[in-house]
């Protein structure tokens, strides 16, 4: 903890030293140094997270590798940085990783008075409630004088206080900022309940003692948009993070796939010819090679692998597209054409 | 000449830093300044000894979790003292089985990592406690369970207002008794039961006025109603822990310090004592105490402010310290430098406190020379 902590004060430090923290010309600066640094979250199951062999998994750290796809095509030339979500703006804003993909929530305020830009949402997500099933509790109505689990240093904590509010009800918050100490205090009965996005509740409960003893609640309180982020004023570094995500939401638009992409190149569609660079322009116009999308489809897959691959119904998550279901689906996810 | 330069080039760096981050701020379009102290707060904190909720603004947000931070540190600091004095008393004792037990005590937790400590005792609380609904009751109508120890207190009554000044008023009698008692000392030589007499005054003077206002015993109980205990006193596990970590490591180390204090003080000087006929408790008390404290006091301060700033170690087991709540200040309003700023300003302010109180503490127990 005081090691993570030290990372904050790093980056405090910079932000009184650094003469030349730079605004502009991230891309040139990734092209040059020939590897993305990434900011990812470290202990979230799902989105990012080392697996047993320390090999980096996740929505996120997709989200981060289709840029580097996209970049230097290399999914290999990447770095990632874990964060905790009290550290991971201040290590943006000071320069310390070149895009933060750490589940953070797209808000006004962070993207004006915090000198962030988001890209593209890569998951639609709301705060929900974690309840042991013993409890017998049907609804988050049902939690007045409750004492709650929650992580510091997200929007969690001021929804949730929001909610209870609203609604006339009392509660006592257990704020820990480690996320495994504040699982493992919520599964030993410290709380009544764990609150989070309901993404996170589910990556919860995956490494919870008996996953079939707790349930996740109706209620979802809060509109969580959770995009990547880029320091504001880089407007061509962020259409480089936008695009690249919007790439693999497009690949799935248009039935291209990680195997079917080599054959897709001889397609005669001429939106799928220009989404993969077939035709030229769209690289050029990033500031990229004209192959950037099929190197992101190649090494990363289209969002619909990504997410059944790291969030979907198949893995411990078990969780269903929702929201975040193609726009012809019934989703959100839409991308404006490549062309 | 020389200190002017010097002077001069530190004002120079420190411009320099000052308007760079100005500029790398502005250049980033990061809001600054302290106005985000008068906005809501919107969160809520888990224990205050003040009124607090999500309504209240950024300011009282932060004044909640200093007074955390000062009743964790005052209580710490206060039991850190008594049991570290015992231990190091204990440590000297010619006793084998207790001198060695203090020597155990002192080893084991002076090496253990406070973190660790206190994320054990932590996990011990909330592991092996039973919830709320299978409370333990260990004397009536005191309750022990996850959620921490919850007991009742007298309801409020008017009575208590005057017992507490009652018991101020004793407290000032005492000081004067003792005194004029040490002063008929000197001049008759003479002892006065200070001890006793001072006890009667301290425990008899609001006892009378208790009684006077009808004896009042009605009590604030806890209850369970819903997820917890409601009504009375409740002490959170969180504090618990981080009270019990940083005294029980803390102490170990005043341990030590005191032991070489008394130990400093020449064995002549208990010999001379003894052979005075004074008690072995006399001796201690008269004798070694009053010139081995020279020598415990500075090191002694510079343990209390170790156990302030551990205090901060808070944010890794939920007790809503100071830290933690800048900490949520500083993600929700995402302004860091100012954020930094008020926990350096508010932890320098602690710590020059403490140690103005004890230097005064130090100066009034030097030797004065005559």
């Amino acid at each position: 903890m005081r090691l993570q902590k030290f990372w904050v004060w790093v980056s405090v430090a910079v932000m009184f030293l650094g003469a030349g923290v730079v605004n502009a010309g991230t891309l040139d600066d990734v092209k040059a140094k020939g590897f993305v640094q990434v900011g990812v979250n470290g202990q979230l199951a799902g989105f990012g997270i080392p697996d047993e062999k320390g090999e980096w998994k996740g929505l996120d750290v997709d989200t981060g590798r289709a840029v580097a796809a996209a970049v230097l095509g290399d999914i290999k030339k990447i770095k990632f940085v874990p964060l905790t979500a009290v550290q991971r703006f201040t290590a943006l804003q000071s320069g310390e990783v070149d895009v933060l993909c750490r589940n953070a929530t797209m808000t006004l305020s962070r993207d004006t008075s915090l000198g962030l830009d988001f890209a593209q949402v890569n998951y639609y997500d709301g705060q929900g409630f974690l309840v042991p099933k013993k409890m017998n509790i049907k609804s988050a109505k049902e939690l007045d004088g409750a004492t709650v689990c929650v992580l510091p240093g997200t929007t969690t904590e001021q929804n949730v206080a929001d909610y209870f509010r609203s609604k006339n009800m009392k509660m006592k918050p257990v704020v820990i900022e480690n996320n495994a100490e504040l699982n493992k205090a919520f599964f030993a009965g410290r709380c009544d309940c764990l609150t989070s996005d309901a993404s996170q509740l589910a990556g919860a409960r995956s490494v919870a003692p008996n996953p079939a003893d707790y349930i996740i609640l109706p209620e979802i309180i809060s509109k969580e948009p959770l995009a990547p982020a880029v320091r504001h004023g880089d407007n061509q570094w962020k259409d480089v993070v936008n695009y690249a995500v919007l790439a693999m939401i497009e690949a799935e638009e248009l039935g291209i796939t990680s195997k079917n992409v080599d054959e897709m190149l001889k397609s005669t569609n001429p939106s799928t010819q220009r989404f993969l660079g077939v035709v030229p322009g769209n690289g050029k116009a990033l500031g990229l090679e004209e192959n950037f999308a099929y190197n992101i489809v190649k090494q990363v897959g289209n969002y619909a692998e990504v997410f059944e691959r790291n969030v979907g119904p198949k893995t411990p998550l078990a969780l269903e597209r929702g929201l975040n279901a193609l726009w012809i689906n019934g989703g959100l996810m839409y991308s404006p054409p490549f062309k | 000449m020389y200190q002017v330069a010097t002077l001069a080039v530190v004002v120079l760096i420190g411009y320099y830093l000052f308007s760079n981050t100005v500029t790398n701020l502005h250049r980033q379009s990061i809001a600054t300044g302290f106005h985000f102290l008068e906005r809501e707060a919107s969160f809520e904190i888990g224990e205050s000894l003040i009124h607090y909720s999500a309504a209240n603004n950024y300011a009282r947000a932060l004044l909640v979790g200093i007074l955390n931070t000062i009743k964790v540190a005052f209580v710490g600091i206060v039991l850190t003292t008594l049991l570290g004095t015992f231990m190091g008393v204990a440590r000297l004792s010619s006793n084998w089985l207790v001198s060695r037990l203090a020597a155990a005590y002192i080893e084991f937790f002076q090496d253990i990592p406070i973190l660790l400590q206190l994320i054990f005792w932590y996990a011990v609380f909330y592991d092996s406690l039973p919830s709320p609904q299978n409370a333990l009751e260990p004397l009536p109508g005191m309750f022990l369970c996850n959620r921490g120890l919850a007991f009742g207190i007298p309801e409020p009554h008017p009575a208590f207002r005057w017992i507490t000044i009652a018991f101020l008023i004793g407290c000032v009698g005492v000081f004067f008794l003792r005194k004029w008692a040490r002063k008929r000392q000197d001049r008759t030589g003479l002892a006065f039961p200070v001890f006793s007499t001072g006890a009667a005054i301290l425990l008899g003077f609001p006892l009378i006025i208790w009684l006077v206002f009808g004896a009042p015993t009605a009590m604030d109980m806890p209850r369970l109603s819903g997820f917890n205990f409601t009504g009375g006193v409740n002490v959170s596990p969180e504090f618990t822990a981080l009270l019990l970590g940083l005294v029980l490591y803390t102490a170990a180390f005043v341990a030590e310090i005191v032991r070489a204090g008394i130990q400093a003080v020449s064995k002549g000087q208990t010999e001379a004592a003894m052979s005075l006929g004074l008690k072995p408790w006399q001796t201690l008390n008269l004798v070694i105490l009053p010139q081995s404290l020279r020598i415990i006091v500075p090191p002694l301060t510079s343990q209390m402010l170790n156990l302030t700033k551990n205090s901060s170690l808070a944010v890794a087991i939920g007790f809503p310290d100071f830290v933690s709540v800048a900490n949520t200040t500083i993600n929700q309003t995402g302004q860091a430098i100012e954020g930094v700023a008020l926990i350096m300003a508010v932890y320098l302010i602690f710590s020059l406190v403490t140690s103005a109180f004890m230097n005064w503490y130090n100066k009034k127990i030097a030797l004065i020379e005559r």
